[in-house]
């Protein structure tokens, strides 16, 4: 045994062979597990530190989202409300003719349903996938409340002959189980048959895939425009001296401090036909009257006005990342006989790389759930999923349509972050 | 210590105020000071019964969170119809007996004064709004537009449209100008051949239409010289025309006109005085003065004639009411049903037609 209070000893044991070799400390616990231990103590403390960020982050964002995306594909409107009737379906295959015992369900249920005052929630839930049943619901369950005499197929189809539609068995089908796969099946402009098979929606109703695609196109161009636009002006706010740089970078700044909604109408005042600039070029003889130029409520007005407001997120990672680098370099590399161009594209752009991929980054994910702008200088052609995803939530109040959508949009975020790691590496991410 | 005690017994008070005998739950703005002025504290000062006022961006929203947490401080809410038959729906609200509505003066029963749809189970109406087509009148120096037809017109009535983003009212408003009388409009929207129609009539303006979103957007189009008709709701446009002078001119054939009105939601505390409220403000005397605040029209054609001038003004507000008998004579109440059902399907089309 060794003498807890002599380090020597405990060492000596220890080369002696005594016990497994490994290192102790003085009162004869293993280094590595001592060790272990003082770092878990700091390691707990730093934990609660950060604890209560922890905890806002999960109530004010995981558990929202979480809960928005579960809705994406869980929504019990039918089966909580209509219990026999999902039975019977779990009971019978599909393509089972729905039988007088399911008639006795369906006619319970929507009593019970009606009296509880909860047949609005599962009208609502069929009325997604067969629109206009929902007042088929609403209007038999008033007349089920005053009483229904078996046999109940021929008495629901007496109140209303809509009762025998195969589609709506089949969407209560659906139903009747509260996971689905359906809203993200709409959310691709694709349906579920009477059979159970998967089938595009009729052409004059497909409209999320192309607004998916418009989305990431025009997050794309604007990416791309706002690059354009913003690395000389970086390039020159890095390079001024600073008592002029102080005062160019107030002018980056103070439309970011702006008001989003003033940007923005600010730009409809500029762009409308009876605007500014079209009353200048009018003057200036360039346009007759009647040609002013048509700038905004379309696509090159949500180009426009969405650049201008998410310049500033592009120039900033842009300015941080330049101000670092050593205009030696560039000097050097002229110096030995570069062009000034070669200089610049050998040179000093792939040092700007991780302040583009930042700004590149941060602008396009911005862009890609862009609302407000796009729906006040959208006009027809300028609307992206994000006008679609605000529609479900506010006007049909199809949450579950709307989450589906989000939650696609989310993965395909996801997606090309992924693929950005992959080609660039987010360690080569600057933000500031 | 005494001013502690002192702090600790007002935040008290703050925490858990005295309840009022009626707590009313509006929109703010002009709409809930017309309830305000007209409603409130008439009733105050003739009952005796306190009203407290509290505003919601849309009361139907927090009704539905109250009445699911068991937590219900609102006795009586503001809601529009379709709100109010979804909370119906789902069980969210008190219903109302017809019986404690107030006759007319002329002893005409309540039933028969009210236009119809005004009172469903859990919802009394308090106000008419309706969207209706809007031009500037400088722009047109000779012929004037005066029917739906007339807003599709482009050769006659040139310039730019601007129309709500959606299918709702627009839908509706084509079949008009079709042809469709408006008792009929809805029959046919049923049918998937009149909803083409309908298209095929929007196809004919889409390339001169700016669609807006927020109601505020279309005085602006029209005063910015951007439009010259709008299709609109009659409130901002009468606003705009009478408060600040433009010379904007509403066509009153084929409007359409939705509801708004009282709800009182399920386990509401004072459902007694709830009650007498909403039979005491949905009489012909408070509707009608009610309207002189904004130009909402009252839902009882007994009130129609009480109506005076535009508050604070000597321009009588009766012709600039939707539902003045002569703005009436073609117009289209908004069916909720066709819309609960439809609304889904129809926008994705909207939305597909709109982006093609």
């Amino acid at each position: 045994m060794a003498n807890a209070l002599d380090p020597h000893a405990a060492i000596a044991t220890t080369a002696g062979g005594v016990t497994d070799g490994a290192l102790r400390t003085a009162d004869g616990r293993p280094l590595v597990r001592a060790l272990a231990r003082s770092q878990s103590l700091a390691r707990r403390r730093a934990f609660l530190l950060v604890l209560p960020l922890l905890a806002f982050i999960l109530i004010t964002f995981v558990v929202p989202i979480g809960q928005m995306l579960q809705r994406s594909f869980y929504n019990d409107g039918f089966s909580a409300h209509m219990p026999q009737l999902s039975q019977w379906f779990a009971d019978n295959p599909r393509g089972t003719e729905p039988d007088e015992a399911a008639w006795t369900a369906l006619a319970t249920d929507l009593k019970a349903s009606a009296e509880a005052r909860t047949i609005g929630v599962v009208g609502t839930r069929i009325n997604y996938d067969v629109p206009g049943t929902r007042s088929l619901f609403t209007s038999t369950g008033r007349q089920v409340r005053r009483g229904l005499e078996p046999p109940y197929q021929a008495a629901l189809l007496d109140i209303n002959e809509d009762w025998a539609d195969p589609r709506l068995w089949s969407a209560m089908r659906d139903a009747s189980s509260p996971v689905t796969g359906n809203f993200y099946l709409a959310a691709v402009d694709r349906k579920r048959g009477d059979d159970g098979s998967i089938s595009q929606v009729e052409e004059r109703q497909q409209v999320y895939v192309m607004l998916f695609m418009r989305t990431f196109w025009l997050s794309l161009v604007i990416t791309f425009v706002t690059f354009v636009l913003g690395f000389p002006i970086a390039h020159l706010l890095a390079t001024l001296p600073m008592r002029k740089s102080n005062l160019l970078m107030i002018l980056v700044l103070l439309p970011f401090w702006t008001s989003l909604l003033v940007r923005t109408t600010s730009w409809m005042v500029l762009l409308q036909q009876q605007g500014v600039i079209n009353d200048i070029l009018v003057w200036l003889g360039v346009i007759g009257g009647g040609q002013r130029l048509q700038m905004i409520y379309n696509q090159t007005g949500t180009i426009i006005a969405m650049t201008h407001i998410l310049l500033p997120f592009m120039i900033l990672p842009l300015y941080s990342v330049m101000r670092t680098i050593n205009p030696s370099y560039v000097r050097a590399a002229r110096s030995l006989g570069a062009t000034s161009w070669t200089a610049f594209r050998r040179v000093y752009f792939p040092q700007t790389l991780p302040g583009l991929g930042a700004g590149a980054l941060l602008v396009f994910i911005l862009a890609v759930g862009y609302y407000i702008t796009p729906a006040l200088v959208g006009g027809s052609s300028g609307q992206l999923i994000s006008n679609m995803i605000a529609m479900h939530m506010t006007d049909t109040l199809n949450w579950s349509m709307a989450a589906a959508l989000a939650a696609l949009l989310l993965a395909a975020v996801l997606l090309l972050y992924w693929v950005y790691d992959r080609m660039v590496g987010i360690d080569n991410l600057k933000l500031g | 210590m005494k001013k502690t005690l002192a702090l600790t017994t007002a935040l008290g008070l703050i925490a858990s105020p005295v309840l009022a005998d009626v707590n009313l739950l509006s929109w703010g703005g002009a709409y809930g000071n017309s309830h305000l002025e007209a409603y409130a504290k008439p009733f105050e000062a003739e009952t005796g019964i306190k009203v407290t006022m509290a505003d919601a961006d849309n009361p139907a929203t927090p009704i539905k969170a109250m009445v699911e947490a068991g937590n219900v401080t609102t006795d009586v809410a503001s809601v529009e119809y379709a709100d109010a038959v979804r909370l119906c729906d789902e069980g969210l609200l008190e219903t109302i007996d017809p019986s404690i509505l107030v006759a007319a003066e002329d002893g005409t029963a309540a039933a028969d004064d009210f236009i119809d749809g005004a009172v469903t189970e859990c919802f009394v109406a308090t106000d008419v709004y309706s969207m209706v087509l809007a031009f500037d009148d400088s722009k047109f120096a000779d012929a004037k537009p005066t029917t739906p037809a007339d807003f599709f017109d482009l050769e006659k009535f040139p310039g730019k449209r601007t129309m709500r983003k959606g299918a709702k009212f627009n839908l509706e408003l084509a079949l008009m100008a079709d042809g469709v009388p408006a008792a009929e409009v809805y029959d046919v929207l049923a049918t998937p051949e009149g909803v083409d129609r309908a298209f095929a009539k929007l196809d004919t303006i889409k390339n001169d239409v700016i669609w807006w979103e927020a109601g505020a957007q279309p005085p602006q189009l029209l005063a910015d010289g951007e439009v010259t008709m709008a299709y609109a709701f009659n409130g901002r446009i009468f606003n705009a025309a009478q408060g600040e002078g433009k010379p904007f001119k509403i066509i009153w054939d084929g409007q359409i006109y939705e509801m708004e009105g009282w709800v009182v939601p399920k386990g509401a505390a004072n459902k007694e005085d709830a009650m007498k409220f909403v039979a005491w403000t949905t009489s012909p005397k408070p509707q009608a003065r009610a309207a002189e605040f904004i130009s909402y029209g009252p839902p009882r054609k007994s009130a129609a004639a009480l109506v005076g001038n535009v508050e604070g003004t000597d321009v009588p507000m009766g012709p600039n009411l939707p539902t003045t008998e002569a703005n009436m004579t073609n117009a289209l109440a908004s069916n909720l049903d066709f819309w609960v059902d439809r609304d889904a399907e129809l926008n994705e089309r909207f939305n597909s037609w709109l982006a093609s």
